[in-house]
């Protein structure tokens, strides 16, 4: 795989191609580079540790966008068995931003849904940057009525940079789709996680994200503007997004805090990107603890205990 | 005469001759008409030559829509505060402290209970004046305590909303917001008790994308500015000048978003009706 490194990460980066081209040097004859080898190793675990125990929350931004971050159908591909997708929202269109189906999660059949992001320029205008239509989020609240029906869990994994604002998503009602699933998420009488797994863009996230738990990978942010568009409104200039990240505080270790998440889901050091495999199984650990929990609850406790918890979140006094 | 046209008064001057409260006489936004004050405020502040609807304070429209003397206020004392310690030119915190000063407000919504046609109901009704009506904390634990209320006092809801979006100086706590509401309209639909909204401009974002789309009727007042994502933002994201009328009630009507576009003058009369279909008693012709 082509490796894309964000600036921050590039003398890591770096130092990996050199042990890489040594090692070839080794194995094609007899120099002994072991020692500089294992200098080189300790050198990039270190900075590694550098760099990614104390990342910005812009730094934090840039990896959740990351180009080679493990995207939905990847986790699906790594979490789950025998996917099969189910399209439309059969009234309009099949929203290619947006994908469900049927699954198995270790054995038990889960209702899978989330925003799919393109790797190639092709892909990436298929699925609409990840972008949903109104048709997007119907197909998502039909998908997951019919989990209700036959009581199925349903697991979301969001990753979106937002709705997409455009005219045919006004026209169809984008405001109404948003607000409509989340009306009827709140009160579905199966289990419901929601994993942010990169951009937890605003709406677009939150009509997906209306969970029992909501969980947060470690470097996932979530939001309810992006940091450019909070920039260009607050400071009239986009190249301020990296202050925005920081003044909105949009990272899982902020969102645990404010109370918004229930649990932040580890990563591989230096990011998911880095071990797509490692991401998933890390995420698969946390999501079936949490299945089991809620699965044992009858669907009235699953209700209250959705609608409650959004209903403690908030920061106000009363004078 | 070309060269008299131009010196047309700009824009900024005439919003300030609105907001003069000793002014005598108004010039209408649309058709730019000298109007009578006194005659546009008898006319609920819509304009007698062209019917454009003037924005109006929460106050007044609660005066407008309330039988007289019965409205009581309830959680006025539910304030914001800074949850995230947000600093862009200005720290939130005098934000705040400023727009409470301005307003006479602790948040961008006033709740009360009061009579409609002699039918007790739960009403909000949001301020723009108040940082643009935007939704915060304090903002969705009002609307959310007042959809309680309905569901303890058996009562209908109606909902006018008015609001530029999120209010980004709280993050995602105010998307938090829109869940909030929206999962406490959820209980109270299964009640079965109504709930109307009625957007007036501009209605836009996290509160669009909440409460205000999720009426059992949805109403607009003529010309209200309606959508998801702002007009800017959209023009920005396609690159092509937004078509004639676009995110206007009109538009939404057209596209199968609302119910009916009101006319100010005939707000209080069609909740009213519409309460009466839902909740009083048949009444036999002729039995």
């Amino acid at each position: 795989m082509m490796y894309q490194a964000v600036d921050f990460e590039r003398p890591i980066v770096e130092i990996e191609k050199k042990i890489e081209e040594l090692r070839i040097i080794a194995n094609g004859g007899g120099m002994d580079v072991d020692e500089e080898i294992r200098r080189l190793e300790k050198k990039a675990r270190r900075l590694t540790r550098d760099v990614y125990l104390k990342l910005s929350r812009w730094q934090r931004t840039l990896l959740a966008r990351h180009p080679t971050r493990p995207y939905m159908l990847d986790y699906v591909g790594l979490m789950c068995e025998g996917f099969i997708e189910l399209h439309g929202d059969r009234a309009f269109a099949d929203d290619h931003a947006m994908v469900g189906g049927m699954a198995w999660f270790e054995g038990i059949p889960v209702m899978v849904i989330g925003q799919q992001k393109g790797r190639d320029t092709k892909d990436k205008v298929y699925r609409n940057f990840g972008m949903a239509h109104p048709e997007g989020y119907r197909k998502a609240l039909r998908l997951m009525k019919l989990a209700e029906k036959y009581g199925r869990p349903i697991l979301t994994l969001i990753d979106t940079p937002g709705a997409y604002p455009g005219i045919g998503a006004e026209e169809r009602g984008q405001a109404e789709a948003i607000a409509r699933n989340q009306f009827e998420m709140a009160t579905l009488r199966v289990p419901l996680i929601a994993a942010i797994i990169g951009e937890g863009g605003s709406g677009g996230a939150l009509a997906l994200g209306v969970g029992n738990r909501v969980l947060m990978q470690e470097n996932a942010i979530y939001s309810v503007i992006s940091p450019e568009g909070c920039a260009s409104i607050l400071w009239r200039d986009t190249a301020k997004a990296p202050e925005a990240a920081e003044a909105m505080k949009i990272t899982a270790q902020d969102l645990a805090e404010l109370g918004v998440v229930d649990e932040i889901v580890r990563e591989p050091m230096g990011g998911a990107h880095r071990d797509h495999k490692r991401a998933a199984s890390l995420l698969r650990r946390v999501i079936r603890r949490h299945l089991r929990e809620l699965m044992a609850m009858s669907p009235e406790e699953i209700v209250a205990q959705r609608i409650d918890k959004y209903r403690q979140i908030g920061v106000y006094e009363e004078i | 005469m070309e060269w008299f046209k131009k010196i047309k008064p700009k824009v900024r001057v005439r919003e300030k001759k609105v907001k003069m409260p000793e002014g005598l006489w108004v010039k209408c936004d649309a058709c730019k008409e000298i109007v009578y004050k006194q005659e546009l405020e008898k006319n609920l502040n819509v304009c007698p030559k062209c019917n454009f609807h003037f924005r109006i304070s929460a106050w007044q429209r609660i005066e407008q829509l309330a039988d007289p003397g019965t409205f009581v206020e309830f959680d006025q004392g539910v304030a914001s505060l800074d949850p995230l310690g947000f600093k862009d030119s200005k720290r939130y915190k005098d934000r705040i402290k400023e727009n409470v000063e301005k307003t006479g407000l602790n948040e961008a919504v006033i709740c009360g209970e009061c009579q409609l046609g002699g039918f007790p109901i739960q009403m909000c009704v949001m301020e723009f004046a108040f940082l643009g009506g935007s939704m915060a904390s304090a903002l969705g634990e009002k609307i959310t305590r007042a959809i309680e209320r309905s569901i303890e006092r058996r009562m209908p809801l109606v909902i006018v909303s008015i609001s530029g979006g999120a209010r980004m100086q709280e993050g995602v706590l105010s998307l938090m917001q829109m869940a909030k509401a929206s999962a406490a309209l959820a209980k109270l639909s299964e009640q079965g008790l109504p709930f109307i909204s009625v957007c007036t401009d501009p209605t836009t974002g996290g509160v669009s994308a909440s409460y205000a789309m999720l009426g059992d009727l949805i109403f607009a007042e003529p010309r209200a500015l309606i959508g998801f994502a702002g007009p800017r933002v959209i023009e920005q994201t396609i690159l092509q000048k937004l078509p004639e009328g676009f995110q206007r009630a009109e538009f939404l009507l057209e596209h199968g978003m609302l119910d009916k576009i009101v006319d100010r003058r005939d707000l209080k009369h069609t909740l009213v009706q519409s309460l009466k279909f839902f909740l009083a008693e048949p009444v036999e012709k002729g039995a």
